[in-house]
């Protein structure tokens, strides 16, 4: 299957496209397209998510609980779904984050040995 | 419950969520200034692969097994849409899979299932062997018990739970209308408890039954109760006569209840005389049961060391010294008591399954040549599907699908198949099959079936998806399935297939043709008597109680001889002790030869002793090889006068001429008056015994009090011939029973029977195999030729000769077939030899059956490309060349 993919996205873990997505509703709920530009955006375009892949990964969510949808008016009037965060999404966003934190530390040590001295 | 929802509004909420995605992106990059439909187009290319999306969150959503319907109710559509293809298909699995289905029952019956006894896997058959037993062919791997043997055991082992002993006999119910000859099982105490088996009306033998002048009973068969007394629970209490013998019935044993592998009428205690018991006599078949903790071997020791303790116990014959049993080296073998009952059939029945499996795997060798050539011409739709954004998953998911779809409705149709099989083998019965009344489907036979037609459906699918589910997408669309020949590695998964055909049928035709030979073979040994087909054979009892004094049982039976003879259209008639290979226990003694004295202590080698009256042999065909038979007026007159087989007379004195003459000594001295051709008396595949012809009721033994007569004549089994033999029977005495009445050809066929039922099976079998491979590879030639029509009409429009193309396919189908016969010899060397055990007079690697099933597949194999071939030449170039 011919999928065009930038060398960083493929190697993007799936836990961590949810947990961007979760983290990127933390601050209101948002359509896809806004979730999509908010992770390339706040990634300074490092981060390129294939739109298309978002969807999925929302419908996967949204089937965990973890956000809800709705359909709502986007800012320019056009027919949007909306998702939000849930109580539970919340609770497992900070799981994640935590996680990933010691994850990162844990490979920063690894990787820089001498710095962290 | 999202699972439910129609795929329709689920699709419809996906698209309407990317539409507006499509339209908030291209919002935003028209507010950036590119124009219009620019911007969608951009919009586009950001989202992706929109199908995709929508499949891959239609798949989260959905049920795997509410999707896999779906997918079977396409694949069933796409099942009626080709026809041909599908009732193909259909009906080589149907018959691939009903065939394995079929026999797998009779396997599941006969070999797998446990005996129907309460833990039957605690019961062992008590047997002996005594390789030191000179001449006795059948005793060296199979010596029965004897009386004494079997109370040395049932007093002295550790290892049993129980032990008894039985004997298979027959013998005439007189008071209930028409003498009738009926079965009987003669038991010791601990038979049935041995098997465990309560009676369904009345009580068990018991011990007390067993002792010398108790009262005489019997048990009934559930059978025998049904079809003599209309299930009527009031026989209990009730006597009969059995053999002249008031006996009371005292219970009846449940349906379908046989003591190992045989069913009888009614069932008599035995009532040994402890004081009376010597040594031999050793007709008895030992069952026990194995205490717990137990096992084969610890018992075969604790029984073991009681053969000296026998040796001591009982006293010898007169004349023999106790320890005579001792060069006879007899050691107990245990056995587990399934073994006793399937018996030979085992081998054949495992070959039968291995070849019946190979047809299988050809049938589904064929199927997927079909569904290779199928994908191939669906190559551009998949590559079409695969642009339009179906996974690699979802295609191979299909593929399966498809294929198990098939499979299963094949198996389905199969197991119909096989349960009609079963059915009619049940009805056809054949003899060489035990425990045929177990045979039928139950719930292990229909996981079988399942089972295979899973893996049929598995490799069915597996090959072709895993060939054609990455299509190479832009090749495939770009030649726009023009040109498209079937690359080298598709080609060479077909010429595979065609060559594992090839070289399995290969295989199949050596095994049915090894059978062939093997039949052959024993159908041409001369087996010691002519025309089975018109003798018509019977036995008469003349039990004690009814005719006390034996020389009158002899006058009798020839009285009976003569009213035969006086019959319209007989032309001779006499009688013997048993008949070749009619499963009648055997005797065996030895004999001394004038001027050859043995050393003190010593005996001769063990012969087979047969009582014959005058006239036998020559009812029976049975050649006389020099001198002549007996006259009755020497039987009568107790003359010592005695035949001899050929091979003894050649054995003792070089020559069958220079036999006569010659004396034999048993007590007093017999002369030999002639030597009689030799009789495969242990069935046709097993060495002639040498055998020794005594008068009955002369000096050299007993009355035959349960004679098998013989009659030859034209109007063998005739209904008329029948009621002419009763009457020429009860014109002597009315209280006899004509019993096991057939034609000589029934014992024979009977003892040809596991050669046969093999038979049948492999070639069935075999030609199935050569069949579905010519198919295969007639198929795999006709591709080829429909997929190469434009190079050959190019080929013939620049002047190819027609022979030259012809030549041309007819080559690729040799060259397959070549290297699958080279295949399939080795092949055939190796696997043919676990069919040695049922083979006769032929090597498992006859080299004439090896050339012959070689060159009728050589042949076919040619014939399977020539068809196809002819076509190819006469191929219109100009109308091939225009038509793309």
């Amino acid at each position: 299957m011919p999928r065009k993919e930038s060398p960083l996205q493929s190697e993007m873990l799936q836990g961590t496209l949810d947990m961007l997505i979760l983290k990127t509703l933390v601050l209101g709920p948002a359509h896809g397209y806004t979730i999509a530009h908010s992770i390339e955006q706040g990634s300074n375009e490092v981060l390129q998510v294939e739109h298309g892949s978002l969807y999925p990964a929302l419908h996967r969510l949204q089937k965990r609980g973890w956000i809800a949808s709705f359909w709502g008016t986007s800012e320019n009037n056009r027919k949007a779904k909306y998702y939000r965060l849930t109580p539970e999404g919340r609770n497992q966003l900070a799981a994640q984050s935590s996680r990933w934190e010691e994850v990162v530390r844990a490979i920063g040590r690894i990787m820089k040995p001498v710095a962290e001295k | 419950m999202k699972w439910f929802q129609r795929r329709d509004t689920a699709d419809d909420e996906q698209r309407r969520e990317l539409e507006s995605y499509l339209e908030i992106a291209t919002d935003e990059n028209v507010a950036r200034g590119m124009a219009p439909h620019e911007a969608r187009a951009a919009a586009r290319r950001k989202l992706g692969n929109y199908t995709q999306i929508c499949e891959e969150t239609y798949q989260m959503n959905s049920n795997v097994l509410l999707d896999t319907l779906r997918h079977a109710a396409q694949s069933l559509r796409l099942i009626q849409r080709n026809p041909l293809f599908s009732v193909f298909s259909l009906l080589t699995l149907a018959i691939g899979i009903g065939a394995n289905t079929a026999v797998f029952a009779v396997l599941n019956a006969v070999l797998l299932k446990p005996l129907a006894y309460p833990q039957a896997g605690k019961l062992v058959s008590v047997q002996h062997t005594a390789p030191g037993a000179p001449g006795m062919s059948d005793a060296s791997s199979d010596l029965r018990m004897s009386a004494s043997m079997f109370f040395t055991y049932y007093d002295h082992n550790r290892s049993f739970e129980n032990i008894g002993a039985w004997t298979p006999t027959t013998a005439t119910i007189t008071g209930l209308g028409d003498p009738e000859e009926v079965r009987v099982i003669a038991v010791t105490d601990g038979l049935l408890q041995t098997l465990n088996v309560r009676p369904a009306l009345g009580r068990w033998l018991l011990k007390d039954d067993q002792t010398p002048g108790a009262p005489a009973v019997m048990l009934l068969s559930y059978d025998y109760w049904q079809r003599r007394f209309g299930g009527d629970a009031a026989v209990i209490g009730r006597s009969i006569q059995v053999a002249s013998l008031p006996r009371e019935i005292a219970g009846v044993m449940p349906k379908g209840f046989r003591v190992v592998d045989t069913d009888t009428d009614i069932f008599v205690p035995f009532q040994f005389n402890r004081a009376q018991l010597i040594l031999p006599g050793f007709f008895l078949r030992g069952v026990a049961r194995l205490r717990p903790g137990q096992t084969i071997e610890s018992a075969q020791a604790d029984i073991s060391r009681m053969i000296p303790v026998w040796m001591d116990s009982w006293p010898a014959p007169p004349g023999v010294p106790p320890h005579n049993w001792e060069r006879w080296r007899i050691t107990p073998t245990l056995r587990p008591l399934k073994q006793d009952v399937v018996g030979p059939i085992q081998n054949g029945l495992w070959t039968v399954m291995a070849t019946i499996g190979l047809v299988l795997f050809i049938a589904c060798a064929n199927v997927v040549n079909l569904l290779l050539v199928r994908a191939d011409a669906r190559q551009r739709e998949l590559a079409v599907r695969t642009a339009l954004g179906a996974g690699h998953g979802r295609i191979i998911a299909e593929m399966l699908t498809e294929s198990m779809t098939l499979s299963f409705c094949g198996g389905l149709l199969g197991l119909g198949l096989a349960f009609g099989a079963v059915k009619l083998l049940v009805a056809t019965g054949p003899e060489s099959l035990p425990r045929l009344n177990e045979i039928g489907l139950d719930a292990r036979t229909a996981a079988f079936a399942f089972l295979v037609s899973l893996l049929a459906g598995a490799l069915l699918g597996l090959i072709p998806a895993l060939k054609y589910a990455r299509p190479a997408v832009l090749d495939s669309l770009r030649s726009e399935g023009r040109s498209s020949s079937l690359s080298g590695e598709r080609h060479r998964t077909l010429n595979t297939l065609v060559i594992a055909q090839v070289s399995l049928a290969l295989v199949l035709v050596v095994g049915a043709g090894l059978m062939i030979r093997t039949f052959r073979a024993l159908v041409e040994v001369r087996p010691g008597f002519t025309k089975p087909e018109t003798v018509q054979t019977f036995r008469v009892d003349i039990p004690p109680q009814l005719i006390s004094d034996p020389g009158r049982v002899t006058s009798m039976q020839r009285d009976i001889a003569a009213n035969l003879e006086a019959i319209p259209g007989v032309s001779s008639a006499g009688f013997a002790n048993t008949l070749p290979a009619d499963g009648q226990p055997p005797f065996w003694d030895s004999i001394g030869v004038e001027g050859r004295p043995l050393p003190p202590g010593e005996f001769g080698p063990m012969r087979r002793f047969k009582f014959i009256s005058p006239k036998f042999l020559s009812a029976m065909g049975t050649r006389i090889m020099a001198g002549r038979d007996y006259e009755w007026r020497e039987l009568l007159e107790k003359r010592n006068v005695v035949l001899v087989s050929d091979n003894l007379a050649r054995e003792l004195w070089g020559t069958p001429a220079n036999a006569i003459g010659k004396r034999i000594l048993a007590g007093p001295a017999f002369e030999v008056i002639g030597v009689v051709e030799d009789v495969r008396d242990n069935g046709i595949q097993e060495p002639a015994p040498a055998t020794v012809y005594w008068m009955p009721g002369g000096q050299g033994g007993p009355a035959v009090r349960n004679a098998s007569f013989s009659v030859r004549s034209s109007r063998t089994g005739s209904e008329g011939l029948l009621r002419q033999i009763e009457q020429a029977v009860w014109k002597v005495n009315s209280n006899l029973s004509v019993a096991a009445i057939q034609p000589l050809s029934d014992i024979q066929r009977r003892s040809l029977a596991r050669t046969s039922f093999t038979l049948v099976m492999l070639s069935t079998a075999g030609s199935m195999a050569v069949v579905l491979g010519v198919i295969g590879l007639y198929g795999v030639i006709s591709y080829a030729v429909a997929r190469r029509r434009r190079e050959v009409g190019i080929r013939i429009a620049l002047g190819a000769e027609p022979g030259a193309v012809k030549q041309m396919f007819v080559g690729h189908a040799f060259r397959l077939t070549i290297v699958g016969l080279g295949v399939g010899l080795v092949a055939a060397a190796g696997l043919s030899r676990f069919m040695s055990s049922l083979l006769f007079g032929v090597t498992p690697l006859d080299p004439a059956t090896y050339s012959a099933a070689a060159a009728i597949l050589a042949a076919a194999g040619c014939l399977a490309g020539y068809l196809p071939a002819r076509r190819a030449a006469k191929l219109d170039p100009i109308e091939t060349l225009r038509s793309e």
